[in-house]
């Protein structure tokens, strides 16, 4: 995997294993179970828009193809929820790789509109199609999750298993990255005539990404409908799938871990941001919810005129500034020790 | 008089409606085309311009009760300045344009004015009331609204407008100048910048304009945008992406195809078929009806 | 003519109205260093986009090996043994030099994407083979000092020695160089001419567009001259120099 991603990878284990004696509340629990979900989508959106270099902007349509595949099987036809979470995976295989073939061909925004519009048509279908997704009302009863037969409860023991899920996506994504796929997809980034020229097939590799993002997407969104036992079209509309997007590039478009830190600063922003509007009243401000979307406009804008690779690259240049500038500190200090000491 | 059947009737009233619509695809559109032939990127705000016109003109009209004109031309300025500001503070500043990086910061600004709109405006639609009458008339057995005729006369003369100034003025044949070939219009002396510039302003208006028309009938609220930008899109992709006048013939036709799909399909999915549409031109003829597809491997997009 | 490894017959392609390949007859035999030249413009580098099939020729024929290729498509041309460079340097920048070479090794390996997902890499046999042989590759073209640097910072000389190990890496039986001198010091040319020797050497038939006649001249078992499309003139070195045609062409009669 790479000593520095290993030592990330590690972290991010024994973050997930003490987080929990920490965070005792269900309610941030359950904000950062959201988080996980967001995560997993992020992660295969990255790899399909930092590795693969094609832009998505309707990714949530995989999550509630995902979603309701689990739902629509487990409470309608009493699935096992692990069937119906890999009849969901087969679908958004099988859907990815039919858009895909065509919409691939396409270039930039031809491509970012066709998947906002495929997106916009899922979200409508959704809702319209009520007999089998129950419409605005949504659908309810749909069971827990369970792992060889010990049914997870409680929010602490989803939260583990869907961070361990984040986990494993994580330790996939690097895999792939280091690996001869991983290479043909950023030497595709580089220059796809050279690329074709040394025997890859450029289509065949974007579809294929495009299929394991969906992939991604899909378990997101299964996990999701287990974690609520229930769900409507709400939360898989337009906007959901420009929120992913505002999360990978504010994190960081091209790289795995800030995919991930996007989607978690993301995640956790409304309740940092209801946290701030306490303080803010103090002042004499008047911080209304309404007002989230405003600022995740702003800070996607002014990352993306900035600082364009997002904050995790931001952090680590900053970190090696710093680096340097101690050395240069240091060295200074030693040199006028040792001017010293001559004379 | 002999009034026609039923069908005859359900047609021409699809029909009507159908154009209605699709005069505001058209609108969109010819927004699309006008920033994308001076600087080759989509902007994803387009349907957030449409908004915002709706939206001011209705606060200017009901809340402050301008008179319509007044109104209509301090909302047109509005938005102008809006899309301007959006130019010059979002776009022109980026050193490295990468397609990818254009197209989100389009969304960014989309997103801004979607959570501005919905702060100032609320959650609610908005109702605004008529240019005109706002009683129905008849034609042939069908029903027919003034505001609908005011549509299709705005249309009309914004197409008019557009070809007047695109072929006999100096400024829009600069514009078109810098369209097909930059670098040579510059060498030329002329200000690609300020064209650049220019195309934001004219998109904006346009966009204004079809927002403030059809508020009184669809009653506008904050998220309309999303799906009148890709609509919108979509008649620009069906006439060939860069050409309006393919646009506006391309914007009327999916107008026309959406009323009868509704009449004759399903109301429910209406919205699905225009974008049903979308998908099917870009996956096999991206080029659209009137654009070549030679053409369409010359330019980067 | 048995002995030839890459035949164009009758070769057009039309842009349009503008004709950019006429009609073109030739043959390359095996083993040997072909050059094209011929003033700007020519057509040459079209004629290289028609045989790694970037370009659909309007008709003709492009035979490799005996097998008709006009159809195929880019990656496949790779996979029957042609290798080509770029006349403005193609390699991917944002990768060190060694995964550079490594992405040649695409079709001498074969793990897909289930596998590159499942197996951890240091599980990974193959990785092992396809990054040894790439850094074989960097020491036959003396690049090894710069083995982890980003191939985009290196100096136009050593990224075109570059693009060229990439190719090799693909261990073609074709290898087209699309003006490989371009930009190039006289010191770096001459490396380059002794790079290109090398290459004949495994037995690796090669065919070039260049402009610095002195290079061409010295190495070139053959050459052909194209102009406007046309195959104007062919032979050995010392025939085109004394070719009446050819000078016409280049002092533009």
């Amino acid at each position: 995997m790479g000593g520095k991603n290993s030592v990330g990878f590690l972290a991010l284990i024994i973050g997930i294993v003490l987080l929990p004696f920490f965070v005792t509340n269900d309610y941030y629990l359950g904000v950062l179970i959201f988080t996980a979900f967001n995560c997993l989508a992020c992660i295969g959106l990255c790899l399909l828009m930092g590795y693969a270099g094609q832009i998505s902007i309707g990714h949530g349509a995989f999550i509630a193809i995902g979603a309701y595949t689990s739902g629509i099987l487990t409470s309608k036809f009493a699935w096992s929820p692990w069937l119906a979470m890999l009849c969901g995976i087969l679908l958004v295989i099988v859907i990815a790789f039919c858009l895909g073939i065509p919409a691939l061909r396409l270039k930039g925004h031809y491509l970012a509109m066709a998947t906002l519009g495929f997106a916009s048509i899922v979200h409508i279908i959704a809702v319209a199609a009520v007999d089998l997704t129950g419409g605005p009302s949504g659908l309810v009863n749909i069971p827990r999750l369970d792992l060889f037969g010990y049914v997870l409860n409680s929010d602490r023991q989803y939260f583990y298993f869907s961070w361990s899920v984040v986990a494993l996506g994580v330790y996939i994504a690097f895999n792939l990255i280091n690996s001869r796929v991983g290479r043909g997809l950023q030497a595709l980034h580089g220059s796809e005539d050279a690329a074709s020229s040394l025997g890859i097939n450029i289509t065949s590799y974007k579809v294929q990404i495009f299929m394991l993002s969906a992939v991604f997407a899909s378990i997101s969104g299964s996990l999701y409908a287990y974690y609520m036992n229930y769900i409507d079209p709400g939360p898989f509309d337009v906007s959901h799938s420009v929120l992913l997007i505002t999360m990978v590039a504010v994190g960081g478009l091209h790289n795995i871990w800030g995919a991930m830190i996007g989607a978690i600063v993301l995640s956790l922003l409304p309740e940092f941001l209801s946290f701030l509007s306490d303080y803010l009243q103090v002042f004499g401000i008047e911080y209304q919810p309404d007002y989230d979307t405003l600022v995740y406009g702003g800070i996607l804008l002014i990352i993306m005129l900035f600082l364009p690779e997002g904050i995790f690259i931001g952090l680590v240049k900053a970190i090696s500034f710093i680096k340097a500038s101690i050395k240069k500190v240091l060295g200074k200090k030693f040199s006028e020790s040792g001017a010293d000491r001559v004379e | 008089m002999n009034y026609p059947d039923g069908t005859f009737v359900d047609v021409l009233q699809f029909l009507i409606m159908g154009i209605q619509r699709g005069s505001i695809y058209a609108m969109v559109a010819m927004g699309f085309n006008m920033i994308y032939n001076s600087t080759g990127i989509i902007n994803f705000a387009q349907g957030e311009f449409v908004v915002l016109g709706g939206l001011m003109m209705v606060s200017l009209t009901m809340a402050f009760n301008l008179s319509i004109v007044f109104a209509f031309i301090l909302t047109v300025l509005f938005v102008i300045v809006v899309g301007v500001l959006m130019e010059r503070l979002t776009i022109n500043p980026v050193k490295e344009p990468t397609v990818l990086r254009l197209i989100i910061i389009t969304i960014a600004v989309s997103i801004i004015i979607k959570g501005a709109a919905m702060c100032f405006w609320g959650k609610g639609s908005h109702y605004m009331r008529h240019f005109s009458s706002s009683e129905s008339l008849d034609f042939y057995g069908a029903t027919i609204l003034p505001q609908t005729l005011w549509i299709f006369a705005i249309l009309l003369f914004l197409v008019v407008a557009y070809v007047i100034f695109f072929n006999y003025t100096m400024t829009g044949k600069c514009m078109r100048a810098c369209a097909i070939n930059r670098d040579a219009a510059r060498l030329a002396g002329i200000d690609d910048r300020k064209m650049v510039m220019l195309s934001f302003a004219l998109s904006a208006g346009i966009g204004a304009i079809a927002g403030i028309i059809i508020t009184p009938i669809i009653q506008m609220d904050y998220a309309r945008g999303a799906m009148l930008g890709l609509k919108g899109f979509g008649a620009a992709v069906l006439g060939g992406l860069g050409n309006s006048m393919g646009a506006v013939v391309a914007g009327v036709l999916l107008g026309v195809l959406e009323a009868f799909g509704a009449g004759y399909i399903s109301s429910h999915y209406m919205d699905a078929i225009a974008l049903v549409i979308l998908l099917f031109v870009l996956f096999i003829k991206p080029s659209g009806i009137f654009g070549s597809s030679e053409a369409m491997r010359l330019k980067e997009f | 003519m048995s002995n030839s490894i890459l035949e164009l017959e009758m070769l057009r392609k039309n842009f349009g109205g503008v004709v950019a390949v006429s009609d073109l007859t030739l043959n390359i035999e095996k083993g040997s260093i072909t050059s094209l030249i011929g003033p700007n413009g020519a057509g040459k580098t079209t004629i290289f986009n028609l045989v790694t099939g970037f370009l659909p020729p309007t008709s003709g024929h492009i035979r490799f090996a005996g097998r008709v290729i006009n159809k195929m498509k880019p990656y496949t041309i790779a996979s029957i043994g042609i290798g080509r460079t770029f006349q403005n340097v193609q390699i991917f920048p944002k990768m060190s030099v060694v995964e550079n070479i490594m992405v040649g090794r695409h079709l001498r390996s074969r793990a897909g994407i289930l596998h590159s997902c499942l197996v951890p890499p240091f599980l990974r046999k193959e990785e092992k083979r396809i990054q040894d042989a790439a850094e074989e590759q960097l020491h036959f073209l003396n690049l090894a000092q710069y083995a982890h640097t980003l191939a985009g910072s290196l100096p136009l000389g050593n990224q075109r020695m570059l693009e060229i190990a990439r190719a090799l890496a693909l261990e073609p039986k074709l290898l087209l160089l699309d003006e490989p001198a371009s930009g190039l010091n006289a010191r770096e040319t001459i490396a380059m001419g002794e790079l290109i020797g090398k290459i004949k050497q495994m037995n690796i038939t090669v065919l070039l567009v260049e402009h610095d006649m002195e290079l061409v001249m010295d190495i070139s078992d053959y050459v052909a001259v194209i102009n406007f499309g046309r195959l104007i003139a062919e032979g050995s070195p010392a025939e085109i120099q004394e070719n009446k045609d050819v000078i016409a062409a280049y002092l533009g009669e």
